[in-house]
């Protein structure tokens, strides 16, 4: 099966909209043609994650498109940077590389991007519409737009997603097609005690063992209340596709795909069901942490991945009910959420209660925490998971009560009842 | 010997084989600057795959494989050639940006499993268009 291109997209190889333009739609050419892909297809956005400096040569990359003129032809926002452009002090980087993530920044600007440097762009206003092809990267945020907005994209990786927001074209493969965001699996959580369900925690917990039970498999999940919240969906998504590279779930009676399981299985029955118990849960909560919680010794505290909401922000600040953090405390969010605390006035309590806000950033992809090692207390999956490999920090997780309260009190605090 | 394959990448290279055991992530599991294999519970961790005529069987699809292997590629310490069981688009996406931006990058070729006991760690190959050489010894 060879590509075929449409005549606008062979103007554009011919450099119809600029040579920049041309380069971009060359290398979504070559991944059709890699993936198998018989066409291209038009996409309504675009969220970049290469804008996070990995090396000097994405920077060439990023500046060779917007120095040949290339243009953004959709909304297009961007994911995290490896610097915290509002309060440049919270990230520790040398001279060399604050200066080319910097660069690398500015030239997504250049093209056209919406600098948005959120990892949670479905809460910072760009929610496409259910059944819109879009070219996203950000793991989590491809699970989310994916399942909870019921828009069709791929993991696009660096690059390939900025290319697809200059052309505005995707290959036409995997889960932009129909027939292959259909559900296979069932997991069925109905027997779970419904407290458990309840508890905000459970979401990353259950999110990581799916990742890894599912893995790239599309799953539909019973048993989830019907108003179940879009930051708990988020928790889960993160944590299930940084264990499983997971892209695509489905909640039966919340996200769109799948208003009752006829429509999740498409009228076929799941290949397998998957039933995780109580005690599985225990054991995945156990294994998010690498820390031994002997000592009680806890240096850090970091929440916010994916980036805090404004009302989980508000969770915070009741958790803390006036007291404040005896740890470092860093709350990692988007700079949409810091301009709503701000214009709400719970800035001042944010400060009052300790807590570094980390905005355009956060703590596992730069160096914002101290030295390179220690024990990070978290409630996020995703942290957890990465924390070891890339800050050189042990993960503990527990919920958000528990790591508020292990800041106050300066020594790990968890409330085991829920799990035990 | 020669072993036939679908031609990925076009191109011609020559080096010694290193034929991977197990699943290899570039991000995270190769050092940029290097080459060196970092994936601490990978069976070839330490070695490295600069000038390689690279055999992988599979990948893990961290979506900033593609970075690290342009990463490798500007600076001189990528494998000579890529030969590939599976299509991995996101890895072979950092040789494709690398052309565009005019630096050499390495051919890439997909071979079938049945041919894959022939491949030996060590052994000199030389790979050309759809053909993979291989040294008896």
């Amino acid at each position: 099966m060879s590509l075929q291109l449409s005549a606008e997209e062979e103007g554009l190889l011919a450099g119809a909209a600029g040579p920049g333009a041309a380069m971009a739609l060359r290398i979504v050419s070559e991944a059709a043609r890699l993936l198998g892909a018989p066409r291209l297809l038009p996409v309504a956005s675009a969220h970049i994650d290469g804008c996070l400096y990995h090396g000097d040569s994405g920077v060439a990359f990023a500046e060779r498109l917007a120095g040949l003129g290339a243009r953004v032809a959709v909304p297009t926002t961007t994911n995290v940077g490896a610097l915290d452009l509002l309060r440049p002090e919270n990230v520790r980087l040398d001279p060399h590389r604050r200066a080319m993530a910097l660069r690398l920044m500015r030239a997504h600007e250049a093209v056209g991007c919406r600098p948005t440097w959120t990892c949670a762009p479905y809460q910072a206003g760009h929610r496409p519409a259910c059944g819109t092809d879009v070219a996203w990267g950000e793991s989590n945020a491809v699970a989310f737009v994916n399942s909870v907005l019921g828009a069709r994209t791929n993991r696009y990786g660096d690059f390939l997603d900025l290319c697809c927001a200059i052309t505005g074209r995707a290959p036409d493969s995997g889960l932009h097609r129909p027939e292959h965001r259909r559900a296979t699996l069932l997991v069925d959580v109905t027997a779970l005690p419904p407290r458990l369900v309840a508890e905000p925690a459970f979401y990353p917990v259950f999110g990581a063992w799916y990742g890894q039970a599912v893995g790239q498999a599309v799953g539909a999940i019973a048993g989830l209340p019907k108003d179940v919240g879009e930051d708990e969906l988020k928790a889960f998504a993160a944590a299930a596709a940084s264990t499983g590279a997971v892209a695509l779930f489905h909640v039966i009676g919340r996200t769109p795909e799948a208003p009752d399981a006829e429509a999740a299985f498409g009228g076929q029955p799941p290949d397998a069901v998957l039933r995780p118990d109580a005690r599985s849960l225990a054991a995945q909560r156990a294994g998010l942490s690498t820390a031994s919680p002997e000592g009680n010794r806890v240096d850090a505290v970091a929440v916010g991945s994916p980036h805090l909401s404004a009302g989980e922000f508000d969770r915070l600040l009741a958790l803390f009910a006036g007291r404040r953090s005896r740890l470092p405390f860093y709350a990692c969010t988007g700079r949409h959420t810091l301009a709503a605390l701000e214009q709400g006035g719970r800035r001042p309590a944010l400060d009052e209660a300790g807590i570094t806000v980390v905005a355009d950033t956060c703590v596992v992809v730069t160096p914002v925490l101290r030295g390179m090692s220690g024990v990070l207390m978290t409630n996020s999956g995703k942290f957890a998971h990465y924390a070891p490999g890339n800050t050189g920090y042990a993960a503990l997780f527990g919920s958000l009560s528990d790591c508020v309260e292990t800041a106050v009190a300066g020594r790990l605090y968890r409330d085991e009842s829920l799990w035990s | 010997m020669e072993l036939r394959g679908e031609e990925l990448l076009p191109g011609a290279a020559s080096g010694a084989l290193l034929v991977l055991d197990a699943p290899l992530s570039f991000w995270g599991g190769v050092d940029p600057g290097s080459g060196r294999i970092t994936q601490v519970r990978h069976p070839q961790v330490g070695q490295t795959i600069a000038g390689t005529i690279l055999a992988l069987p599979a990948t893990i699809g961290s979506s900033s494989s593609s970075s690290v292997l342009l990463e490798l590629i500007a600076g001189g310490r990528a494998p000579a050639a890529l030969v590939l069981r599976d299509v991995d688009a996101i890895l072979l996406l950092g040789a494709v940006v690398a052309r565009e931006l005019g630096w050499a990058a390495p051919p890439a070729l997909r071979i079938e499993a049945a041919g894959w006991d022939r491949l030996v760690t060590g052994r000199h190959a030389a790979l050309d268009g759809g053909r993979l050489v291989v040294d008896r010894s």
